[in-house]
């Protein structure tokens, strides 16, 4: 195991004033406004290293006022990314208002089309949006490390991805009722169960869905055989985690309990009932940040942080309830003596555990008649509080509505995974800041291995901000006084240049 | 057998002037089944382009991408979109350009010719009505939208072009010109 870096003090640094500020923003291929600061004093020595996110702020407003029903088709606007995810979350905060046990067929078209989502997110991500950074080298030519450039030196890998992900989407189209703004999550339940011709269609290709998956979780495998010691310690730190269990412990990423383990394992609750979250989580505010801090409230701010995502689900549920999976999964614990359950790059790994799990799940949907079943909706008693959790491809999501007696949504408080993974995303480059710029001059290949702690959490920020490749990558480095002394930029082409 | 023409529109209804790209969509559809067109178009639209809709490109004659714009030319812009060796940076949404990139490599081929045309914004926040700006904006990109669709023609919309491409504006004028 690698030993834990002390990150003590980095987030505020005792004299700031007298130290260089280096800025990198925005953070690519990460979605809103992302922008990593660092000061480092004359000797280039790390003092201080933030994350600062623009979080989206206007969400109470734009759901509050309208009807609850429409709440699972709107919060698809909130985000370009997972759109399907918040479909989901909020359907289920809906089901409690309208004192909905869904049914047999409802249950499983949802699953379906989470499962989907979860299948073309994290393929999406592995494929796409990681891969140059993990097949070509951190700090490799910028020129070559995107996607074009994986899909030249890496067709097939490139082709999979692209398939794996329009799967996915179909999965998602067949669900949900169309490929966008899908209406298919109704409170109490789904508007449409899976014909015998579309889930004859999904069948034609599920085999080969599972085989690729299978085949991606080897090359998450290969990479840290490959380099053992960068993919053990890069960024890599030890944190609480939170993530929704089913009752027997297994993996489930759609329903369950809250299960929230130390940083030593020990479980600090399980199965707790989210209908309660706020009374074991709570959200702490930063005068430096936009994004909140949520903690676990029985061990307070400054150490109840915690991360959520696919390395938390992988690791701290008991089994994964599909065979191939599950395989996956015993591998990767007991890879090199567990090392990769506590990396910052086993994200990765678990990711495409993950990815292999949904494809099984689809397939094991798919042979289910209950997705032909005609009892789609089931109301009960209505409520006036509504909440959902699912785990979202990035982690924990959490919904929370009040509803009055006109129909109209009155609260709403989302906690989205990127919000749970702030603390554990800026442990993460105040860990990658110690162990790569201490001392050292600034390059864009450096600059990058921050980018890449940053983008094993997958965070999505496509809630916060719309604008996309508007602003460049820059670096400024300022002395004591606060003049420029120089400057690196990448523009929104990819080019780089050094100012003085 | 696909449609020879796609438009494919990209916004968010639910973010200002974003919804500049499906509501020309939307009029453009009517306007089309009105005259009896509809047979040569398909009609898409999503929040963002992504590595798939490579996909939905297969086939095409040509392909017309609507999508609003921040700081770009108005009341709007129409080019041709060109697959460059540029470098593009990318996250989870791509533009066109890294699209036509992604359908070459994906396909082994060269991508069908594709334009934008690129409507003229200018709020783009969670909840933003139209503004009404971009409500006249609109009146008049859809003029021009249905003089592109009733000569659905790769010369015909060339000689339509404002620009050649949106990389040469960007080179020579500012890098903030981009679609939303």
């Amino acid at each position: 195991m690698i030993d834990a870096i002390n990150t003590k003090g980095l987030e505020t640094a005792a004299h700031p004033e007298n130290l260089r500020r280096v800025a990198i923003e925005p953070v690519s291929r990460v979605e809103g406004h992302g922008k990593v600061t660092l000061l480092l004093d004359e000797n280039n020595r790390v003092q201080q290293v933030r994350l600062h996110i623009v979080e989206f702020r206007g969400f109470e407003k734009f759901i509050q006022g309208r009807p609850f029903w429409e709440a699972p088709v709107m919060v698809q606007r909130l985000c370009g990314i997972c759109p399907v995810s918040h479909h989901i979350a909020a359907s289920k905060a809906m089901d409690m208002i309208v004192g909905a046990t869904l049914t047999p067929t409802a249950e499983k078209v949802r699953r379906l089309m989470h499962y989907g989502q979860m299948l073309q997110s994290h393929a999406l991500h592995f494929f796409h949006l990681s891969s140059p950074d993990l097949l070509f080298g951190f700090d490799s030519d910028v020129a070559k490390r995107n996607i074009v450039g994986i899909a030249a030196a890496y067709p097939e890998v490139a082709k999979q991805g692209v398939l794996l992900r329009k799967y996915g989407q179909e999965v998602i189209r067949v669900t949900a009722g169309k490929r966008v703004h899908g209406t298919g999550s109704i409170p109490g339940g789904v508007n449409k169960n899976v014909s015998l011709e579309e889930r004859d269609y999904l069948l034609k290709d599920i085999d080969q869905m599972v085989e690729w998956s299978k085949g991606a979780v080897g090359i998450a495998r290969q990479l840290f055989e490959q380099n053992l010691d960068l993919y053990n310690g890069f960024g890599t730190f030890k944190s609480h985690t939170l993530n929704l269990v089913r009752a027997d412990g297994a993996m489930d990423l759609y329903h369950g309990g809250l299960r929230a383990r130390d940083m030593d394992g020990k479980v600090l609750f399980d199965h707790y009932d989210y209908r309660h979250y706020w009374d074991e989580i709570f959200e702490d505010v930063k005068n430096w940040s936009y994004m909140k801090f949520p903690f676990l409230r029985s061990l307070g701010p400054e150490t109840g942080w915690y991360r959520v995502g696919p390395l938390s689900r992988v690791t701290q549920c008991d089994f994964i309830p599909t065979p191939l999976a599950n395989q996956a999964r015993d591998d990767f614990m007991a890879f090199n003596g567990g090392s990769a359950t506590g990396a910052t790059l086993g994200f990765h790994w678990a990711r495409m555990i993950e990815m292999l799990h949904a494809a099984e799940l689809i397939r094991e949907l798919l042979h289910d008649p209950d997705l032909q079943g005609n009892e789609l909706v089931n109301i009960g008693q209505r409520q006036e509080r509504g909440v959902g959790v699912i785990e979202a491809p990035r982690g924990t999501l959490i919904h929370h509505y009040k509803v009055d007696e006109h129909d109209q949504i009155t609260r709403c408080n989302l906690i989205v995974s990127t919000t749970h993974n702030n603390q554990a995303m800026n442990e993460a480059i105040r860990v990658v800041a110690l162990q790569y710029f201490d001392g050292r001059e600034i390059t864009e290949g450096l600059l990058n291995h921050i980018e890449v702690a940053i983008r094993a959490f997958d965070p999505c920020l496509s809630c916060a901000t719309h604008a996309l490749g508007k602003m460049p990558l820059e670096v400024e480095v300022l002395d004591a006084a606060g003049e420029r002394l120089s400057s690196l930029s990448r523009s929104s082409d990819g080019a780089v240049c050094t100012l003085v | 057998m696909v449609a020879p023409v796609l438009i494919f529109a990209i916004g968010n209804e639910s973010r200002g002037d974003d919804a500049l790209g499906p509501l020309l969509l939307r009029e453009l559809d009517a306007w089309l089944k009105a005259n009896g067109l509809s047979d040569q178009f398909e009609l898409l639209e999503d929040f963002q382009l992504q590595v798939e809709h490579a996909m939905d490109m297969q086939g095409r004659q040509l392909v017309l991408f609507i999508d609003a714009g921040m700081d770009t030319r108005a009341p709007f812009d129409f080019y041709r979109a060109q697959t460059s060796d540029t470098p593009v940076l990318y996250s989870h949404a791509l533009a066109p350009e890294a699209l036509l990139k992604v359908y070459a490599q994906f396909y082994q081929e060269s991508p069908p010719d594709v334009f934008i045309l690129c409507v003229c914004g200018e709020r783009f926040e969670l909840g933003d009505d139209v503004s009404l700006q971009a409500v006249k904006r609109l009146a008049l990109a859809f003029e021009f939208g249905k003089k592109l669709l009733h000569t659905p023609e790769v010369a015909a919309w060339d000689g339509q072009c404002m620009q050649k491409s949106m990389g040469e504006l960007m080179s020579r004028e500012d890098n903030s010109r981009v679609p939303a």
